[in-house]
């Protein structure tokens, strides 16, 4: 490793946790103590709050982890890399919230009535199917995984983050009533995202590729 | 479902026209007691724990007024100096007289009770709140309708200065809501000026808003400057914004889903899982007639 144990990477890296983490701390705290620690308004739904918060934070991570790679070609810091799996790890541990709020609260795990819900509603069918896209991401982002696929295989199937960043936001689009701001921010973030991308991939054509990052070698 | 009993009127207070306002309102009131009588059966059979009030902070925090911002929040926020002074209500349309009434004077006389409702918004989540209010009937009885009325609409206010959500082209301004007359005159419907034994918020729809406890919540319009009766069914402002989600009639129904999400059931504020959401709310025996023969998926 070129950073030792108190280098700069750790120091980071835990910094990424605790960010990662706060927005479950916050929701702990407005829900069951009140906002005791951190304050916010009265709780009117707390159902609601759960899930509108999980699913936001849930996408807010996936677009921090789309927006390594072109970060990192920007700036030429590619310890950036190292953070990629936290930030879609966590984006995938806030969807699994969400989904399970959603199975929980709204139906008492009533398999039948899930999956009518599913398949009567579009928004319920995209959020769902964004969050199983994620699951063979989540379950092959392991180093392990990484070697035994082989980076090429790897890379084409982590491709599904588009498709799930894209699902994401038509379900939060699909879902309001008809305020449309907060949603069509998202998709313009995420629209910025893949431009960059775009920009980053061209770029790259034109010179040598960067040599690729010693763990998870995998930047595209 | 509750109905509280005349506050005791100091005789020296009451002046002729009052007695006979008073009269009226305790005539109404009988009747209205009978069918208190019918609603308290629903709590009864549904569990009567399972319809606690909602508390105070939800009802006057938590609210749909696109007027003053479309966040549950918003209104209570921004809502906060809007005064409701002197305020007059134009009646127009279909009545023998076409006039602007002072607020005070159009409902002097009417005995306010206190109704405690089911309340189900179109979005899948309820309340049980308190209102304070009179029946609108006896309203409408005041303002003389002609025989040609056949509906009755309620005006918002529009005034971009004092409710700063209307800046937002979110809906058409201003926001109008209407029933059908003998909607209208259903003892369940209920003109509203306090809830909670207060004067009514500003967020909640000061000064005087209608609710109609076995519809969504979208039909209930909040502070009212116009009423007016109509021949022909009127333009109703959701209705219009989007006609495939938002019908006129509005009749809470759990067998007629929104087309993008269940109205099978719903969530009381508060409470982590959802219920089953009752035909009509709950409130089927005092309202079912009105809707005989009419097919309510194609009329929702």
């Amino acid at each position: 490793m070129a950073s030792g144990r108190f280098g700069l990477i750790p120091r980071i890296k835990i910094v990424v946790w605790i960010a990662a983490f706060a927005p479950l701390l916050i929701l702990i705290d407005r829900i069951l103590l009140g906002g005791a620690y951190i304050g916010g308004p009265f709780v009117d739904d707390p159902v609601e709050l759960i899930q509108h918060w999980t699913g936001r934070t849930a996408l807010i991570l996936l677009f921090v982890t789309l927006s390594v790679t072109p970060l990192r070609r920007f700036t030429g810091y590619n310890p950036l890399i190292r953070f990629r799996r936290l930030t879609g790890l966590f984006s995938f541990f806030y969807a699994t919230l969400h989904v399970f709020s959603y199975f929980v609260f709204d139906h008492r795990l009533d398999f039948d009535s899930i999956i009518e819900d599913i398949i009567e509603h579009n928004w319920v069918l995209v959020g769902f199917t964004a969050w199983v896209l994620l699951i063979p991401m989540a379950l092959t982002s392991t180093t392990g995984w990484i070697r035994r696929l082989g980076g090429k295989r790897w890379n084409r199937l982590h491709r599904l983050i588009y498709g799930v960043a894209i699902l994401g936001v038509f379900h939060f689009l699909w879902l309001v009533k008809l305020e449309l701001t907060l949603p069509l921010i998202y998709g313009g973030v995420l629209v910025l995202i893949l431009a960059a991308r775009i920009g980053v991939k061209q770029r790259a054509k034109k010179r040598p590729a960067p040599p690729p990052s010693a763990s998870g070698g995998v930047g595209r | 479902m509750l109905i509280k009993r005349a506050s005791d009127i100091q005789p020296s207070e009451i002046t002729d026209e009052k007695l006979f306002m008073n009269r009226r309102s305790f005539m109404a009131k009988a009747s209205a007691a009978a069918v208190g009588g019918a609603l308290m059966a629903g709590p009864v059979k549904a569990a009567s724990e399972d319809d606690d009030l909602t508390p105070w902070e939800t009802v006057t925090g938590y609210n749909n007024f696109y007027e003053f911002g479309t966040g549950k929040a918003d209104p209570a926020k921004n809502a906060t100096k809007f005064t409701t002074d002197e305020w007059s209500v134009k009646v127009t349309g279909d009545v023998e007289e076409e006039r602007t009434w002072d607020l005070e004077e159009m409902i002097a006389g009417f005995t306010v009770e206190e109704r405690i409702y089911r309340h189900r918004c179109v979005e899948g989540w309820s309340m049980v709140v308190p209102w304070n209010g009179f029946p609108l009937g006896d309203l409408i009885k005041r303002l003389k309708p002609t025989s040609e009325a056949k509906y009755v609409s309620f005006t918002t206010l529009y005034d971009v200065r004092r409710m700063p959500g209307q800046m937002s082209p979110v809906l058409p301004w201003p926001y109008v809501e209407g029933l059908r007359l003998d909607e209208a005159m259903n003892p369940l419907t209920l003109m509203v000026t306090g809830v909670y034994g207060k004067k009514l918020p500003p967020q909640n729809g000061a000064p005087i808003r209608l609710i109609i406890p076995w519809k969504y919540g979208f039909k209930g319009g909040k502070s009212i400057v116009r009423i007016n009766f109509s021949k022909r069914q009127p333009m109703t402002t959701w209705n219009e914004a989007i006609p495939r989600e938002y019908g006129f009639y509005a009749n809470v129904n759990p067998e007629v889903d929104h087309p993008r999400w269940t109205q099978a059931t719903e969530r009381r504020l508060g409470e982590f899982f959802r219920r089953d959401t009752l035909m009509f709310n709950g409130y089927t025996e005092e309202v079912e007639s009105l809707y005989a023969g009419m097919n309510l998926r194609k009329y929702y």
